[in-house]
């Protein structure tokens, strides 16, 4: 198979005139990174890797083993319909080796495939839809507050409607690359967006969220604005994350689906869902990376604070989508905590691992919490018997020191790597004298 | 005597059977038995092989994995002959590009070997199909495989390029999602009917809001390429 795929991209580079190709792969904190090779050296990419000198990466090698080999995977071979026109450029992503051929543990996409490849070792396919929000923002100058580019709300269809023109160009970009998109709307803050894209297994999908945040950004920066991912860039307003849906496959089958039950949900589905439950406050330092993540997860702007599920509840961390006419192959889980801010490949390969860890050692579900818990006080939660996700930064990282399920699924480098780095970023913030405190304090104290 | 007929004729079979060991040498033949787990490369004479049988009796999945790589796009096709019992002639279809003649088995010693005289009579450059394939404004070059939708270049991974290339050449055709699955990906593809959906979404992502509606779901029977003409 790898051979005739080398050969297909070969004459594809050819045929279609492509100059440069963009080898592509993600360091540990999620940032896309690249480096180009002339289309003469394609074939002896695609034969034996690339050497590059690691050390500079976030999470790579340490200064003593600093080279390491990127080996292009042929399948994302991918023309890309940016740059100047006549000059093809391609992108394509790589796995990241040892100089021996070993996986890298320092490569994010070796960590998700060796998670999908164990899941497929048990007969499951692991499939993945995550809805994007972000904001589009003038450019403003050095210390200057993000300005909207406009005032709109949830579905609304502004008059002048920037926004829309650069969500549907994005979406035609998106499209042309093999990105479906399914719904795009503008969402309740203003000049905030939301992308959904068509399911498809973890690694095409965490593949395509890097690319997905390149292309709304680009197209951006060419319109003279800016796109960002932060989970919350405004105050007072809801901040934007990346709701993900979840389902595994038994070859065609649905495995959460199950006809007999009340809702529909299968005993894997249950015991996944608990083991999501259970391990959430251990992953949330992966799913929500940033000191800027946990002003997301608060009260009052719909995004999720305690650790529960229900049907159809919003305010809780899992929501059971109901499937339109009970379609058994639309039965998912949607995981609401994520921001699109985090690593894709880390975050899908520990929601799939604290599932998985739920199925294997057979957790029981907690009952479906249907009150609407920002309504409830702490004395009634904990008589419910339900917790909280980590409050910031440093709450989560404490949670992620101790869980063993997250060493393991990270793998020792990786864990380390990020919990120091990680630490460091709370230090910083921690030092740091905010203009809340100075208006606060400074008159009356 | 021509290299067609003292070359070495590749056997591949799990088992080889005795019967058809014995017939390969009463005729006369130079051959190389392999099992399906076996690389052929390494083995492969240094002017290549003359011709291949493939036995799919016991293991139809293998089989068909040898055929396709004997089939690579970078060298010359080896002419193959399959060997199918009469209840895996469903086997054959829609794979007329993995073999050039087929035998049922149990077979007659006399037939393999008419058959095989034929097959490696007629060797030299198999006659290609036609380079480009059209559908209406869509256009595939199974030669260079480029792609392209009212002039406009479609940018296809290969796994794309290969479902496009499968439903072009067969349209007004109704394919189960297994079908397509086992025809287009082979067996040794992992990931069940819901790869070929997935796939299917992002082909018509690629071909368009104008072109999308080519590939046609077909309610729980599976897809279709092209648009239906009715005549008065």
């Amino acid at each position: 198979m790898r051979e005739q795929q080398c050969d297909y991209v070969l004459k594809t580079a050819s045929e279609r005139g492509v100059r440069m190709v963009r080898l592509w792969f993600t360091d540990v904190l999620g940032n896309l990174k690249s480096f180009a090779i002339s289309h003469n050296e394609l074939e002896n990419a695609l034969n034996d890797g690339m050497t590059f000198d690691g050390s500079s990466i976030d999470g790579f090698s340490r200064i003593q083993e600093s080279d390491v080999l990127a080996i292009p995977d042929p399948d994302t071979f991918q023309i890309l319909p940016l740059g100047d026109k006549g000059a093809a450029e391609a992108r394509v992503f790589c796995d990241i080796h040892h100089l021996d051929g070993t996986p890298f543990t320092g490569d994010p996409r070796q960590v998700l495939r060796r998670h999908v490849e164990a899941a497929r070792n048990e007969g499951l396919t692991f499939y993945v839809a995550p809805d994007i929000e972000f904001f589009y923002f003038n450019t403003p100058q050095t210390g200057e507050r993000p300005i909207p580019l406009d005032n709109g709300g949830y579905f609304d269809l502004t008059t002048r409607d920037v926004t829309g023109d650069l969500r549907k160009q994005t979406i035609r970009t998106l499209e042309q690359i093999g990105i479906p998109v399914e719904y795009s709307f503008h969402e309740d803050s203003p000049s905030q967006q939301e992308i959904d894209l068509r399911h498809d297994d973890a690694l095409t999908m965490a593949d395509s969220v890097m690319t997905f945040r390149l292309i709304v950004r680009e197209v951006a920066a060419a319109h003279g604005v800016y796109a960002t991912f932060m989970p919350k860039p405004l105050e007072g307003v809801q901040g934007s994350g990346m709701h993900t849906h979840l389902s595994l496959f038994a070859g065609d089958d649905n495995a959460f689906y199950d006809e007999d039950d009340a809702y529909n949900l299968s005993p894997l589905a249950k015991s996944f869902m608990a083991g999501l439950l259970h391990h959430a406050a251990e992953i949330t330092a992966i799913t929500n990376p940033t000191v800027n993540s946990y002003k997301r997860l608060v009260p009052g702007f719909e995004a999720p604070v305690h650790l529960s599920w229900a049907r159809n509840n919003r305010s809780g961390l899992i929501r059971v989508p109901i499937a339109k006419r009970g379609n058994p192959l639309a039965t998912r889980l949607e995981y609401r905590s994520p921001d699109p801010s985090c690593n894709p490949y880390l975050a899908f390969s520990l929601m799939l691992a604290a599932g998985l860890k739920g199925v294997r050692e057979g957790y029981e579900l907690p009952v479906e919490a249907d009150a609407n818990l920002f309504e409830l006080d702490d004395n009634a939660l904990t008589k419910l018997g339900i917790g909280q996700l980590p409050q910031s930064l440093a709450e989560a990282l404490r949670a992620m020191e101790q869980s063993e399920l997250v060493r393991e699924a990270l793998g020792e480098h990786i864990f380390e790597w990020f919990l120091r780095n990680k630490r460091r970023e709370w230090m910083d913030y921690k030092t740091h004298v905010s203009q809340f405190e100075i208006d606060r304090y400074l008159g009356t104290l | 005597m021509t290299q067609a007929e003292s070359g070495t004729i590749l056997v591949v079979g799990d088992p080889i059977s005795a019967e058809l060991a014995r017939t390969l040498d009463l005729c006369g033949r130079t051959w190389h038995g392999m099992c399906f787990n076996d690389d052929p490369s390494g083995v492969e004479p240094t002017d290549g092989w003359v011709g291949a049988i493939i036995d799919l009796s016991n293991d139809p999945e293998s089989g068909w994995s040898v055929a396709r790589g004997l089939r690579r796009s970078d060298r010359d096709p080896v002419r193959t002959l399959i060997l199918v019992s009469g209840g895996q002639l469903a086997e054959l279809s829609h794979r007329d590009d993995l073999f050039d003649d087929f035998c049922l088995t149990p077979f007659h010693p006399s037939e393999i070997e008419a058959r095989l005289n034929h097959l490696l009579a007629t060797a030299g450059p198999i006659a290609t199909r036609s380079e480009v394939v059209l559908y209406e404004n869509l256009a595939l070059n199974l030669e260079t495989y480029q792609a392209s939708v009212s002039d406009r270049p479609l940018d296809l991974t290969y796994m794309e390029y290969e479902l496009l290339k499968f439903l072009v050449q067969n349209p007004g055709k109704v394919f189960s999602r297994e079908m397509l699955l086992s025809r287009v990906w082979g067996y040794d593809y992992y990931g069940g009917a819901r790869t070929v959906d997935v796939h299917v979404r992002r082909l018509r992502a690629k071909l368009g809001e104008e072109h999308a509606d080519l590939i046609q779901t077909v309610r729980s029977v599976g897809y279709r390429f092209g648009h239906l003409r009715w005549r008065a």
